[in-house]
């Protein structure tokens, strides 16, 4: 039987990047906070030095900061008529665990979404017409706008003291920056980075065919900064182990120096960690959540009462509770009703490797996650999508991340899998290679979902996420036309080989992609096509909001931090003005 | 973060130096791109010795006849050549056997809950064996298979790689462990045992990393990012040289410890 502990305002399921933020303000708001934390307590000093920080074998190959496979795992399948199996070990995608969550290890590319990408749906009807996207596609709006959103992307930015260049600064474009992109209502914290030799090489390229690099914006800091909440970071030095790794420097944005300390300063906040939550619990009616039941190291059981229950873990475990926990209706591919699982999403990622002669010195080791050039030009609808036939895109980009040879070791096509041809390759190629990546967008399709696995359990007997996915043909065929673009622009690079990859099918686990899985639980402004309403609460227990990349309609170009750091702020603003003052639901149905 | 500047305290360690070095560890003047410990050239036609010369460790998990498997096969996958050592001289399969030995090979972070089936290749690895098992049982029938016969430490190196490629190329069972597999995990294994930090036990003397020109685990660039196409001459470093707690690539700061 669980021990009944004292009520609180406030539980957070999960103490990263938005359970830390939630955690922060709405004890500074004077709300009884308890921020639940699966994972250990971890900090700069000590865990994250140097020289045990920078082991490519423990933390990159090894996944020392992940979740560990033996006790919480994910099933997986390409599509529903095949029996989904664990994944034993992370390798397509590596979700975190411990205080900080996936930002301790993150590269720190800080990208906002368009504004199209809220209104994708209006958007591409209003462009192309009603019957231009696939009909497998369940594109939607995401039931709040880009300009609603401006002033949370500016306030995570200003957070993190992300590093960048403007490129439209309310409505006007900037030099150097990125002339695609969204109003911005000031310039980034800090500028940009210093710009690597292959960002350079890249940059060189790009401006060859007329397109417009700018330097990625990236929360591995250019500088010393200090921010809102007094924390102070310093500047990045391109020691090439931020993915994967922890920050040493105190140089990369992460819970532990953005906001953390400010959390745990309140004698309102209080953080347990090693504690992994089982379910939310509800009332009789099922509309109201009393609180949650979670299990600490030793496995003794607790139930946490509470007044409002936040679910702020990773997207993935975000759908997985709402699932055991009964709340929000289950989606069924066959009928295409239910909502909870639906809309799930990846990332269509694919590559340009650039080989040079031994004269480039590319040094691929001197790079932060997030330092590189990129360019905005085949992104989201930035283009016209019309002679094309398909929706969506990639930012292309040089973006190296370290150099680290267990992870990297080209070889051109052709070239011997093993032996010594293999090996000569190796040693040829290492330091004279520049691999672009090319990160699109993954559009939900009706085939692809999250549900509860019927077989696998977890540790505490409680069943696993089965995902079911595999690329739709429209992100392939998106994949297909820009990774083409992306060798011309290695060719205009002066590579002497480039081998362009584009993704293909069928969606695999056994090679590393990216680890942004959105969807599931999205926003909206239909209960029938969406878990949660544009604030993120639950349409159907209003004292629940779900808060990460799980409330993505769809995942865009970019990588989701910055969106997901934005809407923590706007459903934080809806809780703190609106909710508090009055609970229940903030729209009514 | 204190107010001391990282520089600062880095300044300030720089000169414990040497006596701190580990043993085994001189400090290095040569070129990041010029081998060092070259072995003799390598032979073609015969196969490798188990060489006590080169496995100095002792092997804590893999037994006689495994050992002399894993030394042979390893030297097929990285071979030694002219300019550079390979994956034996390297020490890989010290590393092997000491992670075999330890929490990898006993199955850390591996989800091990029935029931066992076979997927589809999207669904990665789906066997009951631990790495140390799958080890075990694969190079058990391997050498079964070689029983009465000339085994595969001592055939040529033409027919120990027509023998990894058969390997390679799945359909055969190894004791439960598809070849393709084994192959595979064998592979993956080797590359790490290549590439990791020596303080694994792999990678002796950093060679891979003077052969690629990968610099370990200096802690930072940022004073050299900006020059770009840069060589990078100096010798690289172990986790293990880094007692102090970071080695700055900063040219106030030598980077050959005293």
């Amino acid at each position: 039987m669980a021990e009944r502990l004292k009520p609180v305002n406030v539980v957070t399921v999960g103490v990263g990047m938005t359970g830390a933020i939630m955690g922060k303000e709405l004890a500074a708001a004077g709300l009884k906070v308890v921020g639940i934390e699966r994972g250990p307590a971890r900090d700069t000093v000590p865990n994250f030095q140097s020289p045990a920080i920078h082991d490519e074998l423990r933390f990159a190959i090894r996944k020392a900061l992940m979740q560990d496979n033996v006790k919480e795992t994910v099933t997986v399948r390409n599509s529903s008529d095949q029996t989904a199996l664990p994944m034993r070990r992370w390798i397509g995608f590596l979700p975190g665990t411990g205080l900080g969550g996936a930002l301790v290890h993150w590269n720190g590319q800080t990208y906002r979404f368009q504004p199209a990408d809220f209104i994708y749906k209006t958007h591409l009807e209003e462009r192309y017409g009603r019957n231009f996207i696939d009909a497998e596609l369940t594109v939607q709006d995401w039931g709040v706008s880009y300009d609603e959103l401006e002033p949370h992307y500016d306030r995570f930015e200003y957070l993190c003291g992300t590093s960048g260049k403007a490129g439209n600064l309310k409505g006007r474009i900037q030099p150097g920056g990125n002339p695609f992109e969204g109003p911005r209502s000031r310039e980034y914290p800090t500028p940009p980075m210093k710009e690597p030799y292959y960002g350079a090489l890249f940059r060189k390229g790009a401006e060859r065919l007329g397109y417009h690099p700018f330097p990625q914006p990236a929360s591995t800091l250019s500088q010393p900064y200090t921010n809102p909440e007094g924390l102070t970071l310093q500047q990045c030095v391109f020691c090439g182990f931020c993915e994967r790794f922890a920050c040493e420097h105190f140089a990369k944005a992460s819970p532990q120096t953005i906001v953390l300390p400010a959390a745990l300063k309140n004698p309102n906040y209080e953080l347990r960690t090693n504690c992994q939550v089982l379910r939310v619990n509800l009332d009789s009616t099922g509309k109201t959540a009393t609180g949650v039941t979670y299990a600490d190291a030793a496995g003794q059981e607790f139930e946490q009462p509470a007044d409002i229950v936040l679910i702020t873990a990773y997207a993935l475990n975000n759908v997985r509770l709402l699932l055991n926990s009964g709340i929000g209706k289950p989606y069924d591919p066959s009928t295409a009703e239910g909502v909870v699982g639906r809309n799930y999403a990846y990332q269509t990622v694919s590559s340009a490797t650039i080989f040079y002669d031994t004269d480039v010195k590319v040094n691929p080791f001197m790079a932060s996650g997030a330092s590189g050039t990129v360019i905005d030009d085949f992104s989201g609808d930035n283009f016209d999508h019309g002679p094309h036939k398909f929706i969506g895109g990639a930012y292309v980009g040089a973006i190296m991340t370290g150099g680290r040879p267990i992870e990297f070791h080209p070889t051109p096509p052709g070239t011997p899998a093993w032996g010594l041809g293999w090996k000569e390759a190796v040693a040829r190629h290492y330091n004279h290679t520049v691999v672009l990546t090319v990160h699109g967008a993954s559009h939900p399709s009706r085939r692809n979902y999250l549900d509860l696995d019927p077989t696998y359990k977890d540790a505490w007997g409680l069943p696993l996420l089965r995902m079911t996915f595999d690329f739709p043909d429209n992100d392939i065929r998106m994949s297909s036309y820009v990774t083409e673009k992306a060798a011309e622009i290695g060719r205009a690079m002066g590579g002497k080989i480039v081998a362009a990859a584009p993704r293909r099918g069928p969606y695999t686990t056994t090679a590393y992609q990216t680890t942004h899985n959105t969807g599931g639980a999205v926003m909206g402004n239909d209960p029938k096509t969406s878990v949660l309403n544009r604030y993120l609460q639950s349409w159907d227990v209003s004292n629940v909001f779900v808060v990460g990349a799980s409330a993505f309609a769809h995942n865009a170009t970019y990588n989701p931090t910055n969106t997901v750091g934005a809407l923590t702020y706007w459903a934080l603003d809806a809780i703190k003005n609106r909710y508090l003052k009055s609970p229940g639901p903030l729209v009514n149905t | 973060m204190t107010d001391l500047s990282r520089r600062a305290v880095m300044k300030a360690t720089g000169a414990v130096g040497a006596s701190m070095l580990p043993i085994g560890f001189a400090p290095d003047e040569s070129s990041a791109q010029e081998p060092r410990n070259t072995p003799a050239a390598p032979s073609t036609s015969g196969a490798p010795q188990p060489n006590s010369q080169v496995q100095s460790a002792p092997y804590l998990f893999l037994n006689s006849e495994e050992a002399a498997f894993i030394e042979a096969a390893v030297a097929r996958l990285i071979p030694a050549d002219d300019r550079w050592p390979g994956a034996l001289e390297a020490g890989v399969p010290n590393y092997i056997d000491k992670q075999l030995n330890g929490a990898w090979g006993t199955g850390e972070r591996l989800y091990r809950s029935g029931p066992w089936q076979a997927g589809t290749p999207s669904q990665g690895y789906q066997l009951p064996f631990t790495p140390a098992e799958l080890f075990r049982n694969a190079i058990a029938a391997i050498n079964g298979e070689f029983k009465g016969r000339t085994p595969f430490a001592k055939m040529s190196a033409e027919e120990q790689d027509a023998y990894l490629r058969g390997l390679e190329a799945g359909g055969k069972d190894l004791g439960g462990v598809p070849s393709n597999v084994f192959f595979s995990e064998l592979w993956e294994s080797t590359v790490e045992g290549f590439f990791s930090d020596p303080v694994y036990g792999g990678n002796r003397n950093m060679i891979a990393w003077r052969m690629i020109g990968f610099p370990g685990a200096y802690a930072s660039y940022y004073d050299i990012v900006h020059q770009h196409g840069i060589s990078i001459d100096r010798a690289p470093l172990s986790l293990a040289e880094d007692v102090h707690g970071h080695v700055h690539m900063d040219p106030a700061i030598p980077a050959h410890l005293p």
